[in-house]
């Protein structure tokens, strides 16, 4: 029979293709990133690489499983983090502020069997997830002002949701395993250009401060300025305030008779007492 | 193999010459060919022919010539060789056809062994690059990460190798610094900035990053933005858009590592760098406003300060010189004061017009109003030597 078989590539190829067919049906691959039912006519039969927490790879379920061919079905479901990408809501703070959040989740499938049952698939689970989201976010923010938002609070806040999120997400088999915030933006609009007059209203406040602060150093410099000079002066007139005295006079004279402007352009009407005519009368 | 072939063919070959013979009308008549079935039931030249063989052109003669078994076709030909290179029914074909055989039955053998060692090498050899790793599993379940340099696994169906850079640092931008694209962040204060960063990541844990995440890349994006905007929101806007950056980079980074480590994501974040933060153009008025009061405030500075410099020079100046002269007029107090008022004296009254009214009493006429002209410039030197007092 082998014999035959192998003198006739025929029905050899007819063999190794049969061989093959059983054999895929038969056998399947798990691989490491699903999860997989086996169902009998669309009853579940069993599951293999179910999420286990804290599972090194190479050590879960993944690998060959056996089915009865023609009989068996395997239903693959992701055993990943998925995720879930919510529409822009608009939420209404308690301080009557609009506020578009955009929000994130990640979830895992930790209950195939349950998944399977009450919603089939992984697209289908995401949006029922996602309307899910968003209610909760809606309420949970409805409670909260709008500065809450931008604190270190919105941590708390996310948790609450994470936890609403998380008892709806039980009775489909998934586990959240994080919502965030991704966005938190004032709609367009009036909220909008009120945020910009606000803004601008306060750089125009930090502008005429700075203004102001700088014609206070500019005095500050000046006065500082004048009065060392005054002590330089004082400190080296002071020596002899008799001789300055004349000193001062002989500069202002020379200053005030021979500047720049004064070229000879003065007429000075002398006493013959003065002193300058002192010799001048020859005593 | 060859050696099993001959013992074959030795032992088979009355059966076999009559199989071959048997193998080529059955040719004829198989539905490739023209069947003499069919012209039996035809017998005649009128009537339709049969089944044509797809592969043999068709002789306009033929149809005329009845309907005798036809030539073999290429493809029959193909066939035929083929099995009667694996002996079973060709090997009596008469001592021409033992040449031709054997031949043919080694080259179905070579071609079929080669395809199995080629497939053999090519998927249990793996050249893995120095900058990659590779993950393999068996029958899809995770074995090991190997190291750069030649791999052996098993052959396809048995392990898989998915080879992953890890070496590579990725560059994902969030935001863009065109002015059509915004992406308003808020700010602790309520204000809005646009923003604009990079996020370099590498993959740390290939395994993890093929097997934990759906979307490894819009994961770590979403991370990114969460993560960003957390950030900011406890910064002021001024810090955003100025000296606070490198602290909100170092946050979102520690921030995306500890939440995709969390996710097991396999992915190390490299750094942040924010490539633009700015207020949204509808305020950058006022913000250049600012910038401008600044700019003001300085040159203000600085004007004071030239001043100073030049207030405090002159002092230093007039002082030099009154401590020098007062020097020499200690020395000899008498002959310098003299010399000095001389000497102003002389160079005051030299220039200018003198007039000298010798009796007590004499009124003379003065012309005070060409007077009053002249002394009118002299107002200003005056007072400016005053500031040395």
């Amino acid at each position: 029979m082998l014999q035959s078989l192998f003198n006739n590539p025929i029905r050899l190829l007819v063999a190794a293709v049969a061989a093959l067919v059983v054999l895929t049906s038969t056998l399947a691959i798990v691989p490491e990133d699903k999860q997989a039912l086996i169902l009998r006519f669309g009853e579940i039969r069993g599951t293999v690489n179910r999420y286990k927490a804290n599972e090194d790879f190479g050590r879960s379920g993944a690998g060959l499983v056996m089915r009865v061919p023609f009989f068996d079905n395997i239903q693959y479901i992701d055993k990943r983090i998925l995720g879930i990408n919510m529409e822009r809501q608009q939420v209404l703070s308690t301080d009557q502020q609009r506020l578009q959040v955009d929000a994130f989740a990640r979830f895992r499938i930790t209950n195939p069997v349950r998944m399977y049952t009450a919603i089939r698939t992984e697209e289908r689970l995401q949006q029922q997830l996602a309307t899910i989201l968003g209610s909760s976010l809606r309420n949970e923010l409805g409670k909260r002002t709008f500065a809450t938002l931008l604190s270190p609070e919105r941590g708390a806040v996310m948790d609450n949701i994470q936890v609403a999120l998380n008892r709806e997400a039980q009775k489909y088999g998934a586990e959240i395993i994080d919502v965030r915030i991704k966005r938190a933006d004032l709609p367009e609009g009036a909220t909008l250009v009120a945020a910009y007059n606000r803004m601008r209203s306060a750089r125009q406040q930090e502008a005429t401060a700075i203004r102001a602060e700088g014609q206070k150093e500019a005095q500050i410099i000046r006065g500082n300025a004048d009065g060392e000079a005054a002590r330089i002066y004082a400190a080296s007139f002071g020596k002899d305030p008799e001789f300055y005295d004349f000193y001062r006079a002989m500069q202002s004279y020379r200053q005030t008779f021979l500047g720049e402007n004064n070229q000879g352009g003065t007429s000075i009407i002398l006493s013959p007492d003065n002193e300058y005519l002192r010799r001048f009368r020859g005593n | 193999m060859s050696n099993d072939n001959d013992v074959s063919m030795g032992r088979r070959t009355p059966r076999g010459l009559r199989h071959f013979f048997h193998q080529i009308s059955q040719m004829a008549n198989s539905p490739w060919g023209n069947g003499p079935k069919d012209g039996d039931g035809g017998n005649g030249g009128d009537k339709r022919p049969g089944p044509r063989n797809p592969w043999v052109t068709p002789d306009p003669v033929d149809i005329n010539r009845g309907r005798k078994p036809r030539g073999p076709s290429a493809l029959d030909e193909l066939l035929r060789k083929g099995r009667g290179g694996f002996g079973g029914g060709g090997s009596g074909g008469g001592g021409g056809g033992q040449m031709n055989l054997p031949e043919s039955a080694r080259l179905w053998k070579w071609g079929v062994g080669a395809l199995v060692v080629g497939w053999l090498l090519f998927s249990s050899f793996h050249i893995v690059p120095p900058e990659k790793e590779g993950v393999v599993t068996r029958l899809g379940s995770y074995s090991r990460t190997v190291e750069p340099g030649v791999k052996l696994t098993w052959p396809a169906p048995i392990e898989q190798m998915r080879m992953e850079d890890v070496r590579a640092i990725r560059t994902m931008p969030i935001g863009s610094p065109n002015a059509t694209d915004e992406n308003f962040v808020l700010t602790r204060d309520q204000s809005i900035v646009d923003l604009a960063y990079e996020v370099r990541w590498s993959v740390r844990e290939p395994q993890l990053f093929f097997f934990q995440l759906a979307d490894p890349e819009g994961t770590i994006r979403e991370v990114a933005e969460s993560a960003m905007r957390a950030t900011v929101a406890n910064f002021d806007l001024v810090q955003a858009i100025g000296p606070g950056r490198v602290e909100i980079e170092a946050q979102v980074q520690q921030r995306m590592q500890a939440l995709l480590d969390q996710y097991r994501a396999g992915v190390a974040i490299q750094g942040i760098a924010i490539r633009q933060a700015d207020p949204p153009s509808q305020v950058d008025e006022a913000f250049k406003e600012v910038t401008a009061a600044r700019q003001e405030r300085e040159s203000a500075i600085n004007l004071a300060r030239a001043y100073e410099q030049q207030v405090l020079e002159r002092a230093r100046g007039d002082t030099a010189a009154f401590d020098m002269i007062y020097e020499q007029y200690k020395l000899a107090p008498g002959v310098t004061r003299q010399r000095l008022y001389y000497e102003t004296m002389e160079n005051v009254l030299s220039n200018v017009d003198k007039t000298i009214v010798e009796p007590r009493g004499v009124t003379t006429y003065l012309p005070l109003n060409e007077l009053q002209r002249r002394a009118a410039p002299l107002a200003e030197p005056e007072v400016a030597t005053k500031g040395g007092q």
